[in-house]
């Protein structure tokens, strides 16, 4: 089967908001989304705060519930209707895909060694007959990911942050997933360790075809790692393209706008291509039309009324403008 | 370009339950007036610490090194940081003559009283100045700082601002009573990227105007690129490298700055894979002995490394490095 | 990655490769501590820096040794507390301290001089008591005397010490001739049994309907709030009042005694109720709960394995705590008269008898058992903060 592993079609996340019985507000926080993510591949989805991209993850995974549009899921043996999946086929996602946590500290249960912390999805999820089957599969995982056996005996508070992170990814690969979700996985770590986590996990991409899907606010290392990415704005997708289109050649103002906000390494470099005044407007109170059209530099009165659709501009190049064509020729 | 701040052969240690740690150890380094400097390292550098010690704000079991002083030139003499004791002459250095802020702007204002009621607080503790007359000054700090409608968030609690304009007005609050020293400690962190290049800008236009020296704390060499004149690098508590930023980040050579900088995802080169720096940073409880760098260092030089610590080299254009290697070229 | 140490550089011997923190020159001694403190379990740990506290440290061996004179009560007493081992020909007596030494000399044997009645002309035909300074009576160990049975089923009538002839009262003895020193033994063990009967309900109350509440959270836990809060705007005294004016008082000590202990109990709850909601409200939204309803896992699986280790800490704790508040309430009921009665001896029946000006001005002896109960409940309280502060920085273990 050679479709997408995840297909979403007008997904959307909304949360009511809102203590009374009459002033229900349900908060958007993943508004008409569509986008699809390729088997083997390394997507990326970019945002800054209140941009919808964690819970655009965890929707997929079903950790939340999906009030809107639809997604799929088809990896060759099985295929999914996360918005109507049944129990019994809920149970059998959950080995197929894998949440990867932020915070290194919060995400190991403090009380559990090591190895029954890996072990615990297998026991759960019923994955292996007797303890011994478990301990090697235990075994087998911890080694993919550098943990060595000593490590296994061990209480996660002797640990160190980016150890701790591959202890998390060990947990999501021992039931052999297809899908790994990981949502700011390498942001809590310091620079030296976080490249070594975004190595692991494009290892275990090569060696084990797992599809990740990259959640971060990190454009660099989402650029670095990442084969596509999606840019998200206020719960709306506004941009995807193959990575190296999309940082040559970025058509949406506010991708153009993120890629020039990363401070260059370059102290030369000083100048700023587009510098976005105002702040991210509360998710609480979205603008009308286009949700970008209080920052962005092109804005035009089409904008604060008409909400653009995402559309097509090249091969798998999607952008969410009303004037992406035209600023495109004036560039 | 006068001197502003000198410090000498600062150590710390804390005295806990588990022993006298040390969390910086022989860092000497100076400012001048209207100069920036970037103080850069990852967790347990004790970059946090060394700034804090500037102030003379840390916890009562720090126990400073015999030889340790810092010097603050200000307008009223120097200021011999370490020897003040009394909270009236401790005044001087803190939020007087030096001003910090910090990562977090929830943390540095009081949640219950208005954001105005506390730059009052701060100007009045600072100088002779009447009621009506701090509040003037603060409204005008926080037009300044790029805050729209100034008096009206004057009367505004920090929750209701959003985490750009806390940090301006953390800004504003901090640049209020005109220190000749701020020292930021991780600012821009916690803020969305594009928020961030909006208060890196900000703080580069203040340093132009008010003439102060900053010391800006931060992991993110992109920011210490933008910002700084000069950068200083600490590892464990020392400081392995200092120079001109422009020498320091294209010549880097120290083995840690080296791998800091090639650990870094860059846009300019997509293809160019991560390289981490391998290991771990050993808690402050197994200080290596020798050059505290040798327990992950590729390019080990000898048996000096794990026994002697380097002393500082002088490598011209004010570029200096404490590394063996450097100590063996010269000979 | 081309960053990595090459294992096979002589320049970098002896620095393992995999684990570079560990450093080469270090012994075996700090490689053993070392993997000790990474592999301890979270009591451990706990014990750990519990031994290092030392106001805790003694407390909790004051603890241990009161327990064990509580446990042990039967054999430690010279003499039964009750009517039936007491010492008709001294009343209301002083304490009898052993001595080595006396007039006549030393011996190595401690002995007190025993104390002899005689009616006297000089108070009117009362009793008076003297003391012989001649004779000498000798303690003995291990003898055999009034019979019992140790927790309620092994046999045995020896005493840890006893008199040659006649009896010994190291605490003196009360209006009906009854060993103080026995009856102070035998009132911490019925304290301890309280405490652990009243905390034991409160708890099993508390972690059912607290666990429900924190768990469900939403309206249940509204709901169940509500009732928490009723029960505890009751107030205790007159709520024994009317629980002891129903008791029925043909009903036997053993009875009674069982009786206080539930209504303790259930009085106790609601405020270590009030503790578990808090507790599981905060941990289950850790994101380990999450990694693990993730994989799918049930609630029961949840609780099991991940709320409730995270807070048996926090649950010793409030336990300890609380068992003071359980002996104090037991005592103030005694002593007013609605809990435990004689013949069964607690604090506050011992205490009842100790109201009368003559007592208090004469006979100061009566009071000694609360120096006793003084050390308990202070040794509780100390164990448990010692204990919280134990438990408590075990998040600071994770940085």
């Amino acid at each position: 089967m050679n479709g997408p592993l995840i297909r979403a079609e007008n997904l959307s996340v909304g949360f009511p908001i809102g203590k009374g019985l009459f002033d229900k507000f349900v908060l958007k926080a993943v508004d008409d989304v569509t986008l699809h993510i390729d088997k083997g591949s390394f997507f990326g989805l970019v945002g800054e705060s209140g941009s919808g991209k964690t819970t655009l993850g965890r929707a997929l995974l079903k950790a939340v519930p999906i009030t809107g549009g639809s997604a799929h899921y088809a990896d060759g043996e099985v295929a999914y209707d996360l918005e109507t999946i049944g129990k019994a086929d809920l149970k059998d996602y959950r080995k197929r895909a894998q949440l990867i946590f932020q915070d290194p500290y919060a995400a190991l249960s403090p009380r559990m060694t090591v190895r029954d912390i890996i072990a615990e999805p297998l026991e759960v999820m019923g994955l292996t007959r007797n303890r011994q089957e478990t301990d090697e599969r235990v075994r087998e995982t911890a080694a993919k990911c550098r943990l060595n056996l000593e490590h296994l005996r061990r209480f996660p508070h002797a640990f160190s942050g980016g150890q701790r992170q591959r202890i998390s990814i060990a947990r999501a690969l021992v039931s052999g997933p297809k899908l790994v979700v990981a949502d700011e996985s390498v942001a809590a770590l310091d620079v030296s360790i976080q490249a070594d986590v975004l190595n692991l996990l494009k290892e275990l991409q090569r060696d084990l075809g797992i599809t990740f899907m990259f959640i971060s606010h990190d454009l660099s290392v989402v650029a670095h790692t990442c084969d596509h990415v999606a840019v998200m704005y206020l719960g709306r997708l506004v941009e995807t393209a193959p990575t190296r289109q999309l940082f040559a050649a970025p058509r949406h103002p506010y991708t153009k706008a993120l890629f020039s906000a990363i401070p260059s390494l370059d102290p030369d470099d000083r100048g700023r291509a587009q510098k976005l005044e105002g702040e991210i407007p509360s998710p609480m109170k979205q603008p009308s039309g286009c949700k970008f059209h209080t920052r962005c530099p092109h804005v035009i009165d089409r904008c604060k009324v008409e909400e653009p659709r995402l559309q097509s501009s090249g091969a798998e190049h999607n952008v969410a403008c009303h004037r992406w064509e035209e600023l495109l020729q004036n560039a | 370009m006068s001197a502003l701040l000198d410090v000498k052969n600062l150590t710390l240690q804390f005295r806990t339950d588990e022993g006298l740690i040390t969390a910086v150890e022989d860092v000497s380094f100076s400012l001048n007036k209207g100069e920036v400097m970037g103080l850069v390292g990852e967790s347990g550098s004790g970059k946090s610490v060394t700034a804090k010690a500037l102030m003379h704000l840390n916890a009562r079991n720090a126990v400073y090194g015999p030889g340790s002083r810092i010097t603050l030139h200000s307008e009223q003499g120097e200021v011999d940081v370490l020897s003040l004791r009394t909270p009236r002459d401790l005044k001087v250095v803190r939020g007087g003559a030096i001003s910090m802020i910090f990562q977090e702007p929830m943390a540095s204002f009081a949640p219950a009283i208005t954001i105005g009621k506390q730059m009052v607080e701060q100007l009045q503790l600072h100088g002779d100045m009447s009621k009506a007359r701090a509040k003037e000054i603060s409204v005008e700090m926080l037009d300044r700082v790029g805050i729209s409608d100034a008096s009206q968030r004057f009367d505004q609690y920090a929750f209701e601002l959003s985490g750009g304009m806390r940090q301006r007005a953390m800004i504003a609050m901090a640049l209020s009573t005109k220190p000749a020293l701020l020292i930021a400690d991780e600012p821009t962190t916690a803020l969305d990227v594009t928020i961030q290049a909006q208060v890196i800008d900000l703080m580069k236009d203040l340093v132009d105007e008010f003439h102060m020296g900053i010391i800006f704390i931060t992991h993110d060499l992109g920011v210490v690129a933008q910002t700084c004149d000069r950068v200083n690098v600490m590892y464990l508590g020392r400081l392995i490298e200092e120079g001109p930023v422009r020498e320091v980040i294209r010549n880097p050579k120290h083995p840690y700055t080296q791998g800091l900088i090639s650990a870094l995802p860059k846009l300019d080169n997509l293809d160019q894979s991560l390289t981490a720096v391998p290991g771990d940073i050993p808690s402050p409880l197994e200080r290596p002995p020798g050059c505290v760098f040798n327990t992950r260092c590729s390019q080990i030089v000898g048996a000096a490394c794990t026994t002697i610590g380097p002393n500082e080299v002088d490598l011209g254009a004010d570029h200096t490095v404490a590394c063996h290697i450097y100590k063996e070229v010269a000979e | 990655m081309s960053n990595m140490p090459d294992p096979t550089d002589p320049k970098l011997a002896g620095i393992n490769i995999s684990n570079p923190t560990q450093f080469g020159a270090e012994g075996d001694n700090d490689r053993h501590a070392k993997e000790a403190y990474f592999t301890a379990s979270q009591g451990q740990l706990i014990w750990a820096r519990f031994k290092k506290q030392r106001a805790a440290m003694i407390a909790a061996f004051f603890l241990v040794f009161l327990i064990f004179s509580g446990l042990f009560a039967p054999f430690l007493s010279p003499y039964d507390p009750t009517v039936a081992g007491r010492n008709k020909d001294y009343t209301n007596g002083a304490p009898q301290i052993p001595q080595f030494c006396d007039k006549n000399g030393c011996s190595l044997r401690p002995f007190i001089h025993p104390v002899e009645r005689e009616r006297s002309l000089a108070t009117n035909f009362r009793w008076v008591t003297k003391i012989n300074e001649d004779k000498r009576s000798y303690l003995t160990f291990l003898p055999k005397g009034d019979a019992y049975k140790l927790f309620g089923v092994i046999k045995s009538d020896r005493h840890l010490f006893g008199l040659e002839e006649g009896k010994i009262h190291v605490f003196g003895t009360d209006e009906d001739g009854q060993d103080i020193l026995s009856r102070t033994l035998h009132a911490i063990w019925t304290s301890l049994q309280v405490g652990t009967i009243g905390v034991l309900i409160a708890f099993v109350l508390a972690l059912i309907i607290g666990g429900v509440s924190g768990y469900y959270g939403g309206w249940l836990d509204s709901v169940i709030q509500m009732i928490t809060d009723a029960f505890r705007t009751v107030p205790a005294i007159p709520l024994f009042m009317a629980v002891a004016a129903f008791m029925p008082p043909e009903i036997s000590a053993e009875a009674r005694f069982f009786y206080i202990s539930i209504i303790l109990g259930f009085i106790g709850w609601p405020t270590l109720a009030r503790r578990i909601r808090t507790h599981l409200l905060t941990e289950r939204n850790q994101e380990y709960v999450l990694a693990a309803q993730l994989c799918g896992a049930s609630s029961s699986h949840v609780i099991r394995r991940h709320l409730l280790p995270s807070f048996t800490s926090y649950i010793i704790v409030d336990l300890v705590i609380s068992f003071p508040y359980m002996v104090l309430s037991e005592t103030a009921l005694s002593f007013i008269g609605l809990g435990l009665k004689d013949p069964v001896s607690s604090l506050g029946v011992m205490l009842q008898k100790a109201t009368s000006a003559d007592v208090m001005l004469n006979y100061q002896w009566y009071f000694i058992p609360v120096a006793f109960f003084i050390v308990l409940v202070m040794a509780f309280v100390f164990v448990g903060d010692g204990l919280r502060d134990a438990a408590d920085p075990y998040s600071e273990v994770n940085k």
